[in-house]
């Protein structure tokens, strides 16, 4: 098959090495479990359960709120204890509502709906059951797999994205090589969900056993495994569509209007259990890795068990670690806190030492355009920033902030290691606040309005109210001097 | 006297009649930027800028005698639309928005007088006589006027907490 271009793009130091050769292994099951009701984009799930309730391994702990919106199930069997706040999986270190769940170490299953031919299951089923499972973009975006799959019918071409382009992060490698025959299986269910023409699986030419996997189970199938040039934001949903099918998703707009859609290879294995087996997606394969950590390994991992176990079921630090990272080192998230839960969207926990990171001071920008060749987008990161810094937003947004993928290579070739996509955060941040306090003012304001004629109204109603009474005491009076009179006289 | 009183009424109804023809020829139009600048302001009418009402301020800012970053609940967002409608350059890298904030009731000490919902100029406040009030977060515009009128100190501003949803990556720090 033959590839696109794709213009811009890194090519950072894998390190994948570190933890590829290790094969996926199961954490043994936490003491105490972390579930944050928001594992997902979108509206937070509703607990239906109490605290002090018994509950079984894959049973319902929340449920969805709308469609934007993904349902919570028990990763082990257990007791609820607590329904309350803990630390957020996020740079914030805020709190997030969450169920404790202290396990009992028996991982009791509920009973669990198998399906003999998930083939014969209509595409309406089949996003429905996966919306009871429970099912998130597995890659990080943690978008509501259902909701694509509704959003898609009738795509053209389905990508399986297996690019996995960012460094140090082996989970989607290590499940390609080992369960490559549920993976095809899920791939085909989507494709069946969707009524896609066609099926692309992308993975990056760094991971030749997974290739191999796949092409293997992929036998006998309409599915094309390939393999594409390894490079940084090749996993990105824009940049896969754009190598693997030439395509370029319009600015703002989504991939479903170019007929395509992309899903995760791990969430391909989700659907297959969640609709074959039955399971919900209660664990995920995280990767470990990082200087700092002693043995690198991937791991199953239920959901939220907190990063520490993961931590010192890989052997602990051999030095110190300059910094926790949850998911990958471009996009993941700095984390300070170890005791944050693994949540469906984590893909690694990266512990990295001082050396790894590299941190320098910024120096003025020499106008180099490095950062320019190196957008996969085609923006002017230097030119964006300068507007940045001097709080012009609008100048940003002007040349393409929006369209801004936030994949960090800029700020990664950047020889003057200005903080660049750490302004365009920054930016975004504050152009979604302002957004909001607009739609604020504007409603706010129509309020004030609204009120205002009604106090007009009211005072209306009530002066005229007064000049009837009035005239109605004036008449009587007028009819009394008449009655006088007429007496009079 | 009757000479008086007839030549008195004559000057009375000329002078009157030159008046009311005057008013209607040499009429002042409003300045029609007053309107286009009210149209912008957020009309709660709080009073927090220092001039009389939305119009007031727009009137004020109409004749340059107010900057546009003037409205606080407005923020930077209302700053930009103003600086964008009067032409001028306004540079925002030293306005920040104030810190949200969001009327709240200390409900043991809320004795239900309803003075706070009178005032309200967003309808923000909901209660009734004897009733315990209560707040709409998301119709607040945090202008205070709820505050001074409680007899009790029970409603006051109050910070907004940053939650997940609204936290935002701060302004990257550079060695100047």
């Amino acid at each position: 098959m033959n590839l696109f271009d794709l213009r811009g793009g890194i090519h950072p130091e894998g390190r994948k090495n570190l933890s590829a050769a290790h094969p996926i292994c199961a954490l043994p099951v936490p003491k105490r479990l972390f579930i944050p009701l928001q594992q997902h984009i979108g509206a937070p799930a509703q607990p239906v359960v109490a605290v002090g309730q018994n509950v079984l391994k894959g049973q319902l702990l929340a449920t969805a709120q709308g469609a934007l919106s993904s349902a919570i199930h028990a990763p082990t069997s257990g007791v609820i204890t607590g329904l309350g706040d803990c630390t957020a999986p996020h740079p914030s270190g805020l709190a997030v509502p969450s169920i404790t769940l202290d396990s009992d170490g028996e991982s009791r299953w509920i009973a669990l709906i198998a399906t003999a031919d998930p083939f014969q299951l209509t595409p309406e089923e089949i996003s429905q059951r996966v919306a009871a499972a429970g099912i998130v973009g597995l890659g990080g975006a943690t978008f509501p797999s259902a909701l694509k799959l509704n959003l898609s019918h009738g795509v053209q071409t389905l990508i399986m994205n297996g690019g996995e382009c960012e460094p140090y992060l082996t989970c989607d490698d290590r499940i390609m090589q080992e369960r490559a025959a549920q993976i095809m299986q899920g791939i085909q269910l989507i494709a069946h969900a969707v009524a896609a023409q066609e099926v692309l699986v992308g993975i990056e030419d760094n991971k030749p056993e997974a290739i191999a996997a796949m092409q293997a189970a992929a036998k006998n199938t309409s599915v094309k495994v390939t393999a594409m040039p390894s490079m940084y934001p090749m996993g990105s949903e824009k940049q896969i569509i754009q190598v693997l099918t030439g395509k370029e998703i319009p600015a703002g707009g989504r991939p479903a209007d170019i007929g395509v859609l992309v899903h995760n290879v791990a969430t391909a294995f989700a659907v297959q259990q969640a609709i074959v087996e039955g399971k919900p997606l209660i664990s995920r394969i995280v990767t470990v890795s990082g200087g700092a950590i002693k043995v690198p390994c991937n791991l199953e991992v239920l959901v939220g068990t907190p990063m520490q176990e993961l931590i010192d079921f890989a052997g602990g630090y051999v030095q110190p670690a300059a910094r926790l990272v949850l998911g990958g080192p471009m996009m993941g998230q700095q984390i300070s806190n170890p005791a944050v839960p693994v949540v469906k969207g984590t893909s690694g926990v990266l512990a990295l030492t001082t050396a790894e990171i590299g941190q320098a001071e910024p120096a003025p920008c020499i106008r180099c355009s490095s950062c320019v060749r190196a957008c996969p987008v085609g923006l002017l990161p230097l030119e964006m920033a300068a507007h940045i810094r001097t709080a012009n937003l609008s100048g940003a947004v002007n040349l393409g902030l929006k369209d801004c993928i936030a994949c960090g290579s800029c700020s990664y070739v950047c020889p003057a290691h200005i903080p660049l996509v750490h302004f365009f955060n920054y930016a975004k941040g504050d152009l979604t606040a302002q957004e909001r306090t607009k739609l604020k003012q504007e409603s706010t304001k129509k309020l004030a309005e609204e009120r205002s004629e009604r106090i007009a109204r009211i005072e209306r109603a009530r002066a005229e109210a007064a000049a009837k009474r009035k005239a109605a005491r004036e008449a009587k009076e007028r009819a009394a001097a008449a009655k006088l009179t007429t007496e009079a006289v | 006297m009757i000479a008086a009183l007839t030549s008195l009424t004559i000057l009375g109804a000329f002078l009157g009649l030159v008046l009311g023809i005057a008013a209607r020829v040499f009429k002042v139009e409003g300045n029609p930027l007053t309107a286009e600048l009210i149209a912008i302001l957020p009309g709660s009418q709080c009073g927090q800028c220092g001039f009389p009402g939305c119009a007031g301020a727009a009137q004020a800012l109409a004749e340059g005698r107010a900057p546009v970053t003037l409205c606080p609940p407005g923020g930077r967002a209302v700053a930009l639309a103003l600086a964008a409608k009067l032409g001028t350059e306004v540079n925002l890298a030293g306005m920040k928005d104030a810190v949200p904030m969001m009327a709240e009731v200390q409900e043991e000490i809320c004795i239900g007088c309803t003075r706070c919902f009178k005032v309200c100029p967003t309808d923000a406040i909901v209660g009734a006589a004897q009733q315990i009030h209560s707040v709409f977060r998301e119709a607040c515009t945090a202008c205070g006027k709820c505050e001074e009128v409680c007899p009790t100190e029970s409603i006051k501003l109050q910070p907004i907490l940053v939650t997940l949803q609204s936290w935002r990556w701060h302004k990257p720090v550079e060695a100047a």
